[in-house]
């Protein structure tokens, strides 16, 4: 279906298919309506191998080409998760397997940007700023993302986890960002009123000398009310009653803490984390060792986030996504360097889960790019267009706002099972 | 066309008049821009240093710095820090024989292992804030620091927690302000880069290594590891649009395979780099529109000559020292300026550094007080301006960590950024008001020598978990408060009206405090 058709569709329907599934309480505040459907962008920086993600064991050049890295087949010993027959899920994504077993976990293979450029930095300010090749582009596509969607813009509608803004939430929108680690929810010396208030009158704004210092005095703001976002969140995780194991540092603690932010705040709607560590030039592993290493956490933790968000789950998408492949050979160090296409997860009650979707070309050499990587055959933006557009409810137009110069081909109907 | 320049340069004249409100700064702030820029902000006393001694003289003796004397306490303190003068290959023995003792299992074995790791890094990374808040060559630790993260490594990749500090030691600080092509030598041989860019596992494809009992390293290698050739080009040299194509990074992983170094000839006889011929691909390779046939090492030196007197190499690096120097989006005629400056001098640091300094974008007022300062310049600025005896590092390390700026610990070689887009954030701006706030009211245990088994350390971890009793037992080594007026005194001009009356404003004990946590304070 052509986009435009599809959209019309939508427009016809929508009043059919969407409000009478509404909860009543959502249906009469609109604030509350307009934010209901989440979007968690979870960016792997560093390139993970989407071979050894979603490995396609039925093609014999997958093994012949790594012969110490490939994942063993499903059914031996540390071998794959059986997906279809012929792609395998790497054993340290167990946790995950129900959600694919549910339908809530799809992956996209083949899958990435349409520039071919093997620069970790410049593939990931692509992947954020939704502009491939183009790199004078100021936002990120999620800034343009929040400035797009329905309802109020809220300063705590989207959360990075995370000592730094990242490029993808970067712009005019105001984003906030908490800590990594259980220091995002305590109290500090700034939560002491006397401290408090010098600093709320020194950074007030209005009375500056310029556009400066009121630059200063609205991230203070932001800070202010995140930081409290958090305090409330945290007293109120403590006393839940499925506040749960310890879960260990990293990605599985932050994920827990981000569902229940979520769950906590019914206007947060967008999160955006980022894990480090999957430049495998060497040594990568197979079945266990160094990417295992990094993937089972990586595992637990979006099992966590699933849990934890309860039934916000059904109106939730997460997107897992890493700046380009690797190589389809293995290198001289049982390593990869890097390469083009690879491999898109996406996770959530939205989805059209249960299916490794995209235009699989085989990894015949004649079908390689370049005779050593995947080939890119699905535009990441055509990923996350049938997001933004089906799920997010943006329209034609400013889906192209959030995605300029967007291809018309791609997956804009398989990937998003409702609306 | 001389009408038209002269045109052009009268309404740039009359915009820059009319938007900027252009004015010639005084010598104050002259002094102040320079202390900042230069180094790392002002310490009580040092404007006036500077003023009386003169700005182009003070420009001129930071530039070569190896006449500056170093004070003998700082000297002594250095003395004391063993990690730093060991030989690469003493740290990598110790590193190899605490992690031999926690293979076992045992609990003491893992506690040599950690004891050993954590000191390893904390006595680095004592040097360098140590030399960063007391040297007085300051323009030198800039530079240091500059290199380092233009030539990035991480300390937390296996054996480069041995070898970060012989690679600052040897690699960075020598040609700081010396020659770029030494530079890039230097890092390019040094175990620390050819561990963790992989090249030193980079071999010919067919090559068999020898056969060793276990697993050796050597075993790893049999086939072209591409990680160093593109990085050094992509980061190091050329910029990501300087021109090559993946097949000259293939050619230059051919051209550079070798180069390595073998773990146990480090540790027996400290042999560093070495060239390994029956690793070398010596076929013949197309790299950079050039011929290149088999010539074993020179090979990897003549790339690396090519690549240091490169057209792209200069304006990569011009770029990038305008934007650490001058402005987040450097000025392109600056630039211009420094790349031509870089070919002429045949990559002169120094001499690139001299037309910078002494530029009219350097001096525009706009420039002045126009930079964010990353965390690593905010924390350090902080304890020079606040002028406490840090005896103890680690609350500083510790805070540079929650910054997202952890010293020897950004795990990618592109290195940490300096603009305000990366750094200016909710989250940094209140972690930035809670260290000033610490910081000012003397409750940072800066004093606590590091001997003293009682107090609990401040790592990060600890710093978040520290319960009341841990807190108590730093108390003790708490400095007294910092005085106000002293430090608003040393920050002088950099201090804006609406802050100081904000600050007067309110109840003295939190006078220093928001000095240091203003946005004034943050910038430079």
């Amino acid at each position: 279906m052509l986009r435009r058709d599809f959209i019309q569709t939508l427009a016809l329907g929508a009043g059919a298919i969407f409000l009478p599934g509404m909860q009543a309480w959502a249906a009469t505040n609109p604030d509350l309506n307009a934010s209901k459907r989440k979007l968690i962008v979870v960016m792997l920086r560093g390139a993970v191998d989407g071979l050894s993600v979603v490995a396609p064991y039925g093609d014999a050049n997958y093994a012949r080409l790594r012969p110490t890295i490939a994942i063993a087949r499903p059914g031996q010993e540390n071998g794959l998760i059986d997906l279809d027959g012929y792609f395998g899920m790497h054993p340290a994504l167990r946790p995950l397997q129900e959600y694919w077993q549910q339908q809530r976990l799809a992956f996209v293979h083949a899958s990435g940007s349409p520039d071919t450029t093997r620069s970790h930095f410049d593939a990931q300010d692509y992947l954020e700023s939704g502009t491939p090749g183009r790199k004078a582009t100021a936002d990120g596509w999620m800034n343009r993302l929040l400035a797009n969607l329905p309802g109020p813009a809220l300063p705590t509608r989207a959360i990075s986890v995370g000592p730094v803004m990242p490029r993808i939430l970067s712009g005019h929108m105001s984003a906030i960002n908490i800590a990594n680690g259980a220091a995002a929810g305590r109290a500090t010396l700034l939560d002491k009123p006397q401290v408090g208030s010098a600093f709320d009158r020194l950074y007030q704004s209005g009375q500056g000398q310029g556009a400066q210092p009121d630059k200063y005095a609205s991230v203070y703001q932001q800070a202010q009310s995140a930081h409290k976002e958090m305090m409330s969140s945290m007293q109120a995780e403590s006393q839940m009653a499925d506040n749960g194991a310890p879960l260990p540092n990293g990605f599985p603690d932050d994920a827990a803490r981000l569902a229940t932010l979520f769950r906590n705040d019914p206007r947060v709607q967008c999160a955006f984390i980022a894990l480090g560590g999957w430049d495998t030039h060497a040594n990568q592993g197979a079945g266990s060792g160094q990417l295992a290493n990094r993937l089972a956490p990586l595992a637990q933790g979006l099992a966590t986030l699933a849990q934890r968000l309860g039934p916000m789950f059904e109106d939730t998408t997460i997107v897992v996504m890493s700046e380009f492949g690797r190589t389809v050979r293995q290198n001289g160090n049982g390593g990869t360097d890097h390469g083009h296409g690879n491999v898109m997860w996406l996770l959530g009650g939205p989805v059209a889960g249960g299916k490794v979707h995209g235009d699989w070309q085989g990894l015949d050499e004649a079908h390689l790019y370049e005779g050593r990587d995947v080939p890119v055959t699905t535009d990441f933006r055509s990923v996350l267009a049938p997001i933004v557009e089906r799920h997010l409810q943006l329209s034609d137009k400013q889906l192209n706002l959030v995605f300029p110069d967007l291809p018309q081909h791609g997956l804009r109907t398989e990937l998003i099972r409702r609306i | 066309m001389k009408w038209m320049h002269r045109l052009l340069l009268v309404a740039l004249a009359f915009s820059a008049h009319a938007t900027l409100q252009a004015r010639e700064l005084g010598t104050d702030e002259r002094a102040l821009h320079v202390l900042n820029r230069l180094g790392y902000g002002p310490r009580p006393g040092d404007v006036e240093r500077v003023t009386a001694f003169g700005v182009e003289r003070y420009i001129d003796a930071q530039l070569h710095s190896e006449a500056i004397a170093v004070p003998p306490a700082l000297t002594q303190r250095l003395d004391g820090l063993a990690a730093i003068h060991q030989s690469t290959g003493a740290a990598l023995a110790q590193f190899e024989e605490a992690r031999k003792a926690a293979k076992n299992d045992d609990e003491d074995g893992k506690k040599l292992r950690r004891e050993t790791y954590q000191r390893m890094g904390l006595e680095t990374a004592e040097a360098r804030l140590a030399r960063a808040i007391d040297s007085p060559r300051q323009l030198e630790e800039v530079m240091v620091d500059f290199w380092f993260n233009h030539f990035n490594v991480f300390a937390g990749k296996g054996l480069d927690r041995a070898f970060i500090a012989s690679y600052e030691r040897d690699a960075i600080r020598p040609h700081a302000l010396g020659n770029f092509r030494e530079l890039l030598g230097a890092t390019a041989k040094h175990p620390a880069m050819l561990f963790y860019l992989d090249n030193w596992l980079s071999v010919a494809p067919g090559y068999q290594p020898p056969q060793r009992r276990g697993k050796g390293p050597a075993n790893q290698a049999n086939g072209l590891n591409e990680n160093f050739a593109r990085e050094v080009m992509e980061l190091h040299t050329l910029g990501v649009d300087g021109g090559y194509t993946q097949q000259d990074v293939t050619a230059l992983a051919r051209m550079l395979t070798g180069w390595t170094f073998l773990p146990r000839e480090l540790i027996r006889n400290d042999t560093g780099f070495q060239f390994d011929a029956r690793r070398h691909d010596d076929g013949d390779k197309q790299w950079l529109g050039r011929q290149v046939s088999g010539r074993g090492r020179d090979e990897g030196e003549m790339a690396l000559d090519v690549l240091a007197a490169h057209p792209a190499t200069a304006r990569h690096i011009s770029y990038q020292l305008a934007q650490y120097f001058v402005a987040d989006v450097p000025p392109p005629a600056l630039v211009d300026r420094l790349a031509k400056r870089f070919q002429s001098s045949q990559g002169d640091i120094r001499a690139v550094l001299a037309t910078l300094f002494a530029s009219a974008e350097f001096w525009d007022p706009a420039t002045v007080g126009g930079k964010f300062k990353t965390p690593y310049q905010y924390v350090v600025s902080a304890a020079r301006a606040a002028n406490l005896p840090v005896v103890n590092v680690r609350p500083l390390i510790g805070t540079l960590a929650q910054l997202g700026m952890p010293l020897y610990g950004c795990a990618t070689p592109d290195g940490y950024k300096n603009t305000e887009a990366a750094w200016l954030n909710p989250d940094a701006l209140t972690r930035r008001i809670n260290f000033a706030t610490a910081l000012a009211s003397g409750k940072l245990p800066l004093a606590r020598p590091d001997d003293d088994a009682a107090a609990p350390a401040m790592g990060k971890a600890q710093l978040e978990r520290a319960t009341d009793g841990e807190r108590a037992a730093n108390a003790r080594w708490a400095s007294d408060p910092v005085d106000p007026t002293q430090l608003a005194n040393t920050l002088g001009g950099t201090i804006s009206a609406q802050t100081r009356t904000a600050v007067a404003d309110s109840q003295p004990a939190l006078r220093a405090a928001l000095l240091l946590g203003s946005p004034d304070f943050m910038r430079h």
